[in-house]
C-alpha cells in the first residue's frame, strides 16, 4: 500500500463527497425551506441522466446534453411542484412520503415507457476521456477531475447565491418564516416553486454526470437517494453548509472504508474471510456513523436544535 | 427521516406487486405455469429477456393450453415470496419459474418445492441448491452459478495468465462466482475484493487494481454494476487485460458500454452463433418478433419452456412422479446443441469463450474457443437425489 494509492482514494472520496452534495443540496434546501420530503429527488436525478444520454445520442455534443440535463430536471421538477407538490405542504409528513413516492413509480414507469428496459448508452466524451498524471505521479481519471471541480464551483456559488442574492435573502426568510415573509409580500408560491427547481436542476446535473460514469437506467436514482438522506441527517436537515460537509464526510468513510477495511482485517484474518468481514462492515459504516451523529447530536452536525413536537 | 420512509416504500411496494399478468384459458393435459421475474427496476432487462424468450416458445409450439401467469419481483425478496405464496395458494398453479437472481430464489425455492410443486429456473443456481439442498422437484436448466466462472478460470490458465485480480459482489452468487475462478484457475490472487450488491461506482476498486501489479483482472458484475465498471475501467487508464462471464458483455447491455468491451474475452454456455439450426432459427424468430437481437437470458427462458412442453408432451402434470422422469430426460432441441441433465438436475454442458466484436454498427460475441467441455459442477456429489 503506497502513498499513492491511498492519495488517489482520497480523490475517489472527494469525487463522490461532491455528487452527494449536489444530490443532497437540493434534497435538504427543500426540506428546510418548505418543511417537504421528497422521495421523488431520485427521479430527476434519473431525468436529468436520461435527458443528456438522450441528448447526447440526437446530436453527440456532450455539452448540449449536460445542458439538456439541468433544464429538462429543472422543468420536471417546476412542473411536479405546480401539479403535485403545491398540495402538500400544509399535510402531514406520510401524506408527503406517500405522494412522494407515487411520483417515483410514474416517473420510473413513464422513462420505461419512453426509452424501453434496457440501459442507454452514454460515455465520456473524447476530449475528457483518459487519464492524466498529477503530482507525485497519481495517475486520475480527467472525468472525475472534472466533477470535483464542477461540484465544488456549484457549492461555492450555492453559498454566494443564498447569501448574498435578494432571492436567496427571501429562501433564508421563508426558511425561518414563511408566514412573515408572505406578509411582506413576497410571492411565496413562485419562491417556492424556483427553490424546488433549483433543487432539481442539481440532481439532474448529477445524473448526468454520474450517468456518464455508470449506467444510465431505470432505477438508478434510489440507491443515491438513500445516501443522500443519510447526507442530510448527518448534516443536519436544512443546512447547505451541513450538507456539504455531510456529503464530504460520507463520501470520504464510504471510499476510505470500502478500501481499508478488508486490510485491516486481513492482519487478524485468513484472506478470504477478511475479505467478506471487511467488505461486509464497509457497507454498514456510513450508517454506522449516522446513528452515532444521531446519539450525539440529534439534529446533526450543522442542524438547529430539535423541538420539542415537530 | 429516512425511518419514515421505509415503511412508505414498503407499503407501496406492496400495493403494485400484482397489477401485471394476462392469462389464456387452459384445458385439460396443460398446464398452469407461474412466472416470477424481475421486470421494473434495475435489472428488469435481464428479466424482461427471459420473460420473452419463454413466451416465444410457448407461442411457436402452438399450445393454447399452456397457462403462463406472470408477476413482477421487482428485485425485492419480501415480495417475490409473497407472490409465490400466491401462486401456489390462490392461483394454484403446477410449475414456477422466472427467477433472476439467487438470493430471490433461495428465499422462494425450497418451500414452493417442498409444496410438491416443480420449479425451472432460467437463471438463478446458486450453490446451495445443487449439492445438498438439491431437491427432485428442482430442475435448473440454465447452469449452477460457479460453471461460467470455472470456465474462466479455465481460460485464464490457457491464455497464460498467472496472477489476477478479481472481485464480485457480495452475495450468494458472488460467492460462487469468485469460488468458481479459484477452483480451476492454477496462477496466484492480486487480490480479491467483495463490492456492495447494486454498487455503482468502482473508483476505489479500480485504485486498488492499479496498484496491485495483476496481470489479468476477472470480474463478475451483472446488470448495470458492470457497466458502470466496465466505463470506468477503460477510463481509468489502466490497461491490464479483463475477463469475465458472458452477463456483463451480453446483447442487453453490449450497447450501454460502448467500445469499452471491444475485445473482451468473456465465458457463456450459449452465443448467437452457435451453429446449430434450431439456434440459427432462435435467433432470426426472436429478431423478428420484438426488434432486437437475444441475450443469453432470451436463450435460457427459451429453453427453460422447450423443456416444458417436452416434459409435457410425455407426461400429465398431475403425474407428478412421470412428469419428473420426462423433466429429467430433456427431450427437448435446446439452443444450445447438445444438453442434458446431470444426477443433481443442472445442466451438462460445453462452456464457450467468447470475444466482444463488431458486427457492423452493433457490439455482439462470436466464439473463439471452449472454456469447458462436456461440465457438469462440483457439488453434485454432495447431491443425494431420489431416484
Amino acid at each position: 500500500m503506497s502513498a499513492t494509492l491511498i492519495a488517489e482514494q482520497l480523490l475517489n472520496g472527494l469525487q463522490l463527497g461532491v455528487m452527494l452534495f449536489l444530490m443532497s443540496a437540493g434534497l435538504t434546501l427543500v426540506f428546510g425551506v418548505m418543511g417537504l420530503i421528497n422521495l421523488a429527488h431520485g427521479s430527476l436525478y434519473m431525468i436529468g441522466a436520461f435527458a443528456c444520454a438522450a441528448v447526447v445520442g440526437a446530436t453527440g455534443s456532450y455539452w448540449l446534453g449536460l445542458a439538456a440535463s439541468l433544464a429538462a430536471a429543472a422543468a420536471a421538477g417546476a412542473l411536479v411542484e405546480i401539479v403535485v407538490i403545491r398540495r402538500l405542504y400544509g399535510r402531514d409528513h406520510l401524506d408527503q412520503v406517500l405522494a412522494t413516492f407515487a411520483l417515483i413509480l410514474v416517473f420510473s414507469e413513464g422513462v420505461r415507457w419512453i426509452f424501453g428496459a434496457f440501459p442507454l448508452y452514454l460515455d465520456v466524451p473524447e476530449s475528457l476521456a483518459g487519464a492524466v498524471s498529477l503530482p507525485g505521479g497519481i495517475q486520475y481519471p480527467l472525468y472525475r477531475l472534472l466533477i470535483i471541480v464542477v461540484g465544488l464551483l456549484l457549492a461555492a456559488g450555492l453559498f454566494l447565491f443564498i447569501s448574498r442574492t435578494r432571492i436567496g435573502i427571501r429562501i433564508r426568510a421563508g426558511e425561518s418564516d414563511r408566514e412573515m415573509i408572505a406578509a411582506l409580500g413576497v410571492d411565496i408560491d413562485r419562491l417556492y416553486t424556483l427553490v424546488f427547481a433549483l433543487g432539481a436542476a442539481m440532481a439532474g446535473l448529477a445524473g448526468a454526470m454520474v450517468g456518464t460514469i455508470q449506467s444510465v437506467e431505470v432505477g438508478m436514482g434510489e440507491p443515491v437517494l438513500i445516501l443522500a438522506f443519510v447526507v442530510i441527517v448527518i448534516g443536519g436537515i436544512g443546512s447547505i453548509r451541513g450538507a456539504l460537509v455531510g456529503a464530504l464526510i460520507v463520501g470520504i468513510t464510504d471510499t476510505i472504508g470500502r478500501f481499508l477495511l478488508p486490510i485491516l482485517f486481513g492482519l487478524v484474518m485468513d484472506p478470504s474471510s477478511a475479505t467478506a468481514v471487511g467488505s461486509a462492515l464497509a457497507s454498514m459504516l456510513i450508517y454506522i456513523l449516522m446513528a452515532l451523529v444521531l446519539i450525539l447530536k440529534p439534529g446533526g452536525l450543522y442542524g438547529r436544535p430539535l423541538p420539542l413536537r415537530s | 427521516m429516512s425511518k419514515l420512509a421505509i415503511p412508505g416504500m414498503v407499503l407501496c411496494a406492496g400495493l403494485v406487486a400484482g397489477s401485471m399478468g394476462f392469462a389464456v384459458p387452459a384445458v385439460a393435459g396443460g398446464a398452469k405455469v407461474g412466472m416470477i421475474t424481475t421486470l421494473s427496476g434495475g435489472g428488469s432487462g435481464l428479466g424482461i429477456d427471459v420473460r420473452d424468450g419463454f413466451l416465444l416458445a410457448i407461442q411457436q409450439s402452438g399450445r393454447n393450453d399452456i397457462e403462463v401467469v406472470i408477476e413482477d419481483d421487482q428485485r425485492k425478496p419480501d415480495i417475490t415470496v409473497q407472490i409465490a405464496d400466491k401462486m401456489v395458494q390462490s392461483d394454484k398453479v403446477d410449475v414456477l419459474t422466472g427467477i433472476i437472481w439467487s438470493n430471490l430464489a433461495m428465499a422462494v425455492v425450497p418451500s414452493v418445492v417442498n409444496q410438491g410443486k416443480f420449479y425451472l429456473s432460467p437463471n438463478a443456481g446458486p450453490s446451495a441448491l445443487a449439492g445438498k439442498g438439491c431437491h427432485q422437484n428442482y430442475f435448473n436448466v440454465a447452469w449452477q452459478n460457479d460453471n461460467l466462472h470455472e470456465a474462466a478460470g479455465n481460460y485464464a490458465n490457457q491464455a497464460g495468465f498467472a496472477n489476477s485480480f478479481i472481485l464480485a459482489p457480495n452475495y450468494p452468487a458472488g460467492k460462487d462466482a469468485l469460488t468458481g475462478y479459484k477452483r480451476f484457475f492454477a496462477g496466484d490472487l492480486a487480490g480479491e475484493i467483495y463490492t456492495k450488491l447494486g454498487q455503482t461506482d468502482y473508483a476505489a476498486e479500480i485504485a486498488q487494481i492499479r496498484a496491485s501489479g495483476a496481470d489479468s483482472v476477472f470480474f463478475f458484475l451483472p446488470g448495470g454494476m458492470g457497466i458502470s465498471f466496465m466505463k470506468q475501467y477503460s477510463g481509468s487508464g489502466v490497461d491490464i487485460p479483463v475477463l469475465g462471464p458472458a452477463f456483463s458483455f451480453d446483447q442487453g447491455i453490449l450497447a450501454a458500454v460502448g467500445e469499452a468491451a471491444l475485445g473482451v474475452r468473456n465465458t457463456s454456455q450459449w452465443s448467437k452463433d452457435l451453429d446449430n439450426p434450431v439456434n440459427q432459427a432462435f435467433v432470426a424468430d426472436f429478431a423478428e418478433a420484438y426488434g432486437r437481437l437475444p441475450s443469453l437470458y432470451a436463450s435460457q427462458g427459451f429453453d427453460t419452456a422447450n423443456l416444458l412442453i417436452s416434459a409435457l408432451r410425455a407426461a400429465d402434470v398431475d403425474d407428478a412422479d412421470a412428469f419428473r422422469k420426462a423433466l429429467r430426460d430433456a427431450d427437448f432441441a435446446s439452443v444450445r446443441g447438445d444438453f442434458r441433465f446431470g444426477p443433481n438436475h443442472h445442466p451438462v454442458q460445453d462452456i464457450y469463450v467468447r470475444e466482444v466484436v463488431r458486427e457492423g454498427d452493433i457490439l455482439t460475441n462470436r466464439i473463439i474457443s471452449i472454456g469447458l467441455d462436456d461440465h457438469s459442477d462440483v457439488y453434485a456429489a454432495d447431491c443425494d437425489m431420489p431416484s
